[in-house]
Formats: C-alpha cells, sequence, structure tokens
C-alpha cells in the first residue's frame, strides 16, 4: 500500500502531571503516558496497537481523536494537524472518527433507547435529517450489525454483552466514518462472542473501508484482524512491523516474549514451547528506567541499554524496531 | 488413584424477584490426588458457582443440593466451624482479582501469620518464618522486606503470587484456583502458570483450575470438564479433548480462538447467538439454538451426560462428531 496516510502521527507525546501539590508542595512528578510515538494509519488499513497494561496504548487512542491534549508533537488528519483546530473545527472533524469502548454496558446511557443511543452521532452531524429518516438510517444500521432492527426501542440492560457491543459499533458507523478506534472492543466478551464481533468488524471494514486503530492485549485477535503491528512499551514503540513479519520474524526481545506468552490451545505444543518467561513486572511509569525502559526485564539487556534509548530503526520492508541487539531469537 | 473430592448430583440455584436461577444443575465429578482438573465455561456456565457452593461461600440468596465429599467425609451444608477446619486448610481458593480478596487495611504479614495461628497453633515467630519461607516459594523477590507490605504496595502479578502463597500456606492437597491470570497481563500470566506448574511437579497436591481460556489449561490439566448453562457438556483427559472434541460446544470454542501456531485463516468460525437465559431454560438439549448439528431428538430431550469412550462423556445425542 502506498497511498496517502489518513493520519499521521509524529513525535506525539502525551504527559500527565501526577505532583501532589499540598500545602509545602510536593515532588515534581510525570506520568510519560505516550512519549515520542511516530506512525500513518492508510486508508482501509488496521493498525494493532498491542501492549501490556500500562504501555499506553489506550491514551495514544484517545490522543489521536484529540480526546485528550497532547503534550508534543502532531497529529495530522489528511494534512491537517488536529491539535491545533479550533473546538468547532474540530467538532466537524469528529463524524469522521469514531470509537468503541471495552465495556460495552458501561458506554451505553441506560436511559436511552437503542434507537437514541445509535441516532445520536447522525442527529447531531445532520440535524436537517427527518425522524422518519433518522428511524429509517438507525433500523438499517441495526440490521447491518446483527441486532434485530424491531429491538429499537429498548434498553441497554436489556441486551447481552455481546449485542451491547453491536450496538457499540453500530453507534460509531452510522455516520460511516473513516476511521474507528477500536479500544478492547472484545476483551470483556466471551471466547465465542469475540469470534462474532471481530468478524463483524473485519466485514464491515470490507464493506465501507474505514481504517481501524485496534488496541488489544490480545496477540492472537490482533494478528487475525490487522494488517500491521506497534508494539508498545512504556509510552515508547518497540517494533512496528506488517502483521507476517511481525509474528513470524519478531526482530524485538519484548515483541519474541509476549509471542511466545500467549498459549495455545493444545496440550503437546503447549508442554513442549519454549516459553520466554520475563523476568518482573512493567516498571512503574512514574520512574522508567534509564535508556531502554524494556531492559529491566530484557534477557539481552547491555551497558548501552541503560544509557541511550535506541531509536527505532528501519529493519525491513515496513518493519521497524528500536533494540540495540534487535534480531531473532537466538534458539 | 482415590478421589480427593467427590461431587455427586450437585445442584445449585439462586432465588431472585424473577425466579429462580439454575446456576449448577446435577453436576458430579471427582479430582484425584495429584490431579489437575481444568474447568471451562464461558460466563454463566456454572463453573465458578460449583466452587462457591463447595466452599460454603454462595451468596445469601444461593442454595446447593447433592453430595460433595473431601477424603470421604460429607462437607456440603455442613456447620461453619466444621467447614473450617477443611476450607483453607485442606483446600484452598484463589481468585481472579487478588486486589479484591486480600484485605487492604492489614500488611500481607498479618493476613499470612494468621491462618498459622489459627490453625497450626504456631507461635508469631515461627509464623512468620512460614510466610516469609512461602514468599520465597513463589518467587516474591525480598521476601523478608516485603511481607511487612500492604497489598497495594504489589502490583497484580505479586498480588497474585501472595494469594497462592497463603493459600497453600497450610500444604492443602487440593488448590482452587478461579480464574487466576484473567486479571493479569500475559508475560504476567505466562509468570503464573509457570509457577502453578511447578508447584504442581513438586507438592503433589491436586489443582481446580477454572477458566473460560482454553489455552491456560492446555499446559496444566491432565482432565477437562467443559461446562455449558449449569451442565457439564463434555468431560475427557486434556490430549484428547484437544485433538478430538466430541461436543459440538467444546469443537466450537477451540474453533473460534484464534491461534498463534496456525496459519491465519481469513474468517473466524464462531458459535452463533448467545448462551441461553437460565431462568427459562429451553427443553431439550441447552446448546441446542447454537449447534450446527442440532436435530428433531434435540428439541425433545435433554441429552444426558453419559460415557463415550474410556474415561471420557459427553452431554449430546449425537454417536460422533
Amino acid at each position: 500500500m502506498s497511498a496517502a496516510p489518513l493520519l499521521s502521527v509524529q513525535d506525539l507525546k502525551v504527559h500527565f502531571d501526577v505532583s501532589r501539590r499540598g500545602l509545602f508542595g510536593g515532588p515534581a512528578a510525570v506520568v510519560k503516558a505516550v512519549d515520542g510515538v511516530t506512525f500513518d494509519l492508510r486508508p482501509g488499513e488496521t493498525l494493532g496497537l498491542v501492549g501490556e497494561s500500562g504501555c499506553g496504548k489506550s491514551t495514544l487512542g484517545r490522543a489521536v481523536l484529540r480526546l485528550l491534549p497532547a503534550t508534543a508533537g502532531r497529529v495530522v488528519w489528511l494534512g491537517e494537524d488536529l491539535h491545533a483546530l479550533h473546538h468547532a473545527e474540530m467538532q466537524e472533524k469528529r463524524r469522521h472518527m469514531q470509537i468503541i469502548f471495552q465495556d460495552p454496558l458501561a458506554s451505553l446511557n441506560p436511559r436511552m433507547t437503542v434507537g437514541q443511543i445509535i441516532a445520536e452521532p447522525l442527529t447531531t452531524f445532520n440535524p436537517g435529517l427527518s425522524g422518519a429518516q433518522v428511524k429509517e438510517r438507525v433500523r438499517q444500521m441495526m440490521a447491518k450489525v446483527g441486532l434485530l432492527p424491531n429491538q429499537i426501542n429498548r434498553y441497554p440492560h436489556e441486551f447481552s454483552g455481546g449485542q451491547c457491543q453491536r450496538i457499540g459499533i453500530a453507534r460509531a458507523m452510522i455516520n460511516s466514518p473513516r476511521m474507528i478506534v477500536c479500544d478492547e472492543p472484545v476483551s470483556a466478551l466471551d471466547v465465542s462472542i469475540q469470534a462474532q464481533i471481530v468478524n463483524l468488524l473485519m466485514d464491515l471494514q470490507a464493506e465501507m473501508g474505514m481504517s481501524l486503530i485496534f488496541i488489544s492485549h490480545n496477540l492472537a485477535i490482533v494478528r487475525h484482524i490487522s494488517h500491521r503491528v506497534m508494539v508498545l512499551y512504556l509510552g515508547k514503540v518497540m517494533e512496528i512491523a506488517d502483521r507476517d513479519s511481525i509474528y513470524a520474524n519478531p526482530l524485538h526481545p519484548y515483541t519474541q516474549a509476549l509471542n511466545s506468552a500467549i498459549p495455545i490451545p493444545d496440550p503437546d505444543l503447549e508442554r513442549q514451547k519454549d516459553r520466554i518467561v520475563l523476568k518482573g513486572d512493567l516498571p512503574s511509569p512514574l520512574n522508567p528506567p534509564s535508556g531502554c525502559p524494556f531492559r529491566t526485564r530484557c534477557p539481552r539487556a547491555t551497558e548501552i541499554c541503560a544509557q541511550v534509548m535506541p531509536d527505532l530503526l528501519p529493519a525491513g520492508p515496513s518493519h521497524q524496531v528500536a533494540c540495540h541487539h534487535a534480531g531473532p531469537r537466538a534458539d | 488413584m482415590t478421589a480427593i473430592l467427590d461431587v455427586q448430583g450437585l445442584k445449585t440455584s439462586f432465588s431472585t424477584p424473577e425466579g429462580a436461577v439454575r446456576a449448577v444443575n446435577d453436576v458430579s465429578f471427582a479430582i484425584a490426588a495429584g490431579e489437575t482438573l481444568g474447568i471451562v465455561g464461558e460466563s454463566g456456565s456454572g463453573k465458578s458457582q460449583i466452587f462457591m457452593s463447595i466452599m460454603g461461600l454462595l451468596a445469601k440468596n444461593g442454595r446447593a443440593e447433592g453430595s460433595v465429599r473431601f477424603k470421604g467425609q460429607e462437607i456440603l451444608n455442613i456447620r461453619v466451624a466444621e467447614l473450617n477446619k477443611i476450607r483453607g486448610v485442606k483446600m484452598s481458593m484463589i481468585f481472579q482479582d487478588p486486589m479484591t480478596s486480600l484485605n487492604p487495611y492489614l500488611t500481607v504479614k498479618r493476613q499470612m501469620t494468621e491462618v498459622l495461628e489459627t490453625h497450626r497453633g504456631m507461635s508469631e515467630d515461627a509464623a512468620l518464618a512460614a510466610a516469609i519461607e512461602m514468599l520465597d516459594i513463589v518467587q516474591i523477590p525480598e521476601a523478608t522486606r516485603r511481607v511487612h507490605m500492604y497489598p497495594h504496595e504489589f502490583s497484580g502479578g505479586m498480588r497474585q503470587r501472595v494469594m497462592i502463597a497463603m493459600a497453600l500456606l497450610c500444604e492443602p492437597e487440593l488448590l482452587i484456583a478461579d480464574e487466576p491470570t484473567t486479571a493479569l497481563d500475559v508475560t504476567v500470566q505466562a509468570q503464573i502458570l509457570d509457577l502453578l506448574g511447578k508447584l504442581k511437579r513438586e507438592t503433589g497436591m491436586a489443582i481446580a483450575l477454572i477458566t473460560h481460556d482454553l489455552g491456560v489449561i492446555a499446559g496444566l490439566a491432565d482432565r477437562v470438564m467443559v461446562m455449558y448453562a449449569g451442565e457439564v457438556a463434555e468431560r475427557a483427559n486434556s490430549g484428547p479433548l484437544f485433538r478430538a472434541p466430541q461436543h459440538p460446544y467444546t469443537q466450537g470454542l477451540l474453533r473460534s480462538m484464534p491461534r498463534m501456531d496456525e496459519v491465519r485463516a481469513n474468517r473466524l468460525q464462531t458459535i452463533g447467538g448467545q448462551p441461553p437465559n437460565l431462568q427459562r431454560l429451553p427443553q431439550g438439549c441447552t446448546f441446542r439454538d447454537r449447534c450446527v448439528y442440532a436435530f428433531d431428538r434435540c428439541a425433545a430431550e435433554r441429552p444426558a451426560l453419559r460415557p463415550i469412550q474410556d474415561d471420557r462423556s459427553k452431554a449430546c445425542h449425537l454417536e460422533a462428531l
């Protein structure tokens, strides 16, 4: 794919000031949730965003939509920096970008009917539509996401988790947006329902051509849905590559560990598997390690890793990695 | 092998304003000494409520019937004082969310030594030494210092290790682990699964591992029990179950998970529909509305769990799959 990017994120930083300001002041403390992230998103493409909790993947998703302010860097949408727009201009852009959340029930207003929930973005951006037109569009959308249109007057609590997620998807899709940020959209769902929702998103993408930023900690599902995958660790990009490279030929030791940690539902393979078990937990984002943030858990770490954060460098066609010791697994 | 836990005809129901919810419906199984049994199912399948019933931890509106024998002794619905001689001592349970199952007001030391002082009559010093040793076993670094810390000072993975250490203090013969890795990141999940495997080999205790993720039990379980809508759908040794599932639901679950070791397919296979409402269970097979193989008999008659091969049974009218 060589089309012009829909979205171009350039050295984006989102820092949170978490200093405790008491009567006598307190130590300054900054969490660098997203720290210098650069990537492009092409039309019709799905970019998977993976990493452990606290790695900044949800913050990045929200900053891209300007639901959070950027500390530095640019989010360029079709040539315009979103974070430099006036409120009214940004509002106009929002019809083209939507978000789907993890907890399907919590993200729906319990006092609104399904019809009202799905119609809200439509009437916001098309105030001239008649009630009958709105209803017709909502019914079409409900049918498209696998809901029964005659349930239009029901309330969210009458639906199961999987159906609530379909309502959230219908709401996100009703304006035919060009990009949707999907923030852990299947993590709260049962296994048999996850597959239904993943298939639905892929079908809708094939039909309507929108780009997806798919945030998930489930690497197997990310592999299934994504064209390219970006691996984050403590706010920094460790590796970004097209799907097949990142799974078949990961070059960053963190990506390799993540891949090998996914359990395989086969007792023989699972028991023979040579799993890389990382030591310890994610370091506190308040006090990240010097140099490369992954070095405290990295099996390949050496002295230079404590001193210099490696740059994200090309390692092949559409493959970039940030590691002083990048390379295939040793075994 | 003798059964350490023998469950016969367990029925658990909850009374609600809308009528009774049958969470567990006539479930029988046994766990042998040293064996790891994986219990798999989706939310609402009854997999957790089986063990909440056994441990006497049901919500107030819950009621359990049937028989549960722990090493021959009936323990279902016995007096709390009697049950307390077994639970936490010979049979321990760990939960999904370690933060809500640890007491935030007490140090780890206080929570760990209490068990030993109550059940084992240990002195405070001896109990502290035992607690530190157990934290070492579950690989908590600097256990001597960390034992004096509060739960919020630990990360999620470390808290789950603390929970496991607490559960192991009295050297139980059965550890019940209810979704022990669901709240954890994959890299930490891998650590905890490794730890459980090591404990299983080294202590020889039996483990009941409850999960919704078939991948989690593949590496650990000797036998697997698949639950659907409060009933056992299929039960088999781990290898045969994963290689050739015999119940359409087991097959559907396995097929709907994308796998890292397989060539990526363009579409995921799915199980259509959704699990039934436990307040209004349909006639016949509870899975039939979602089953691609359903035929007339499935609507008329609920399939009983029946043996199909050695050590293997399923609740399905189909002869073979």
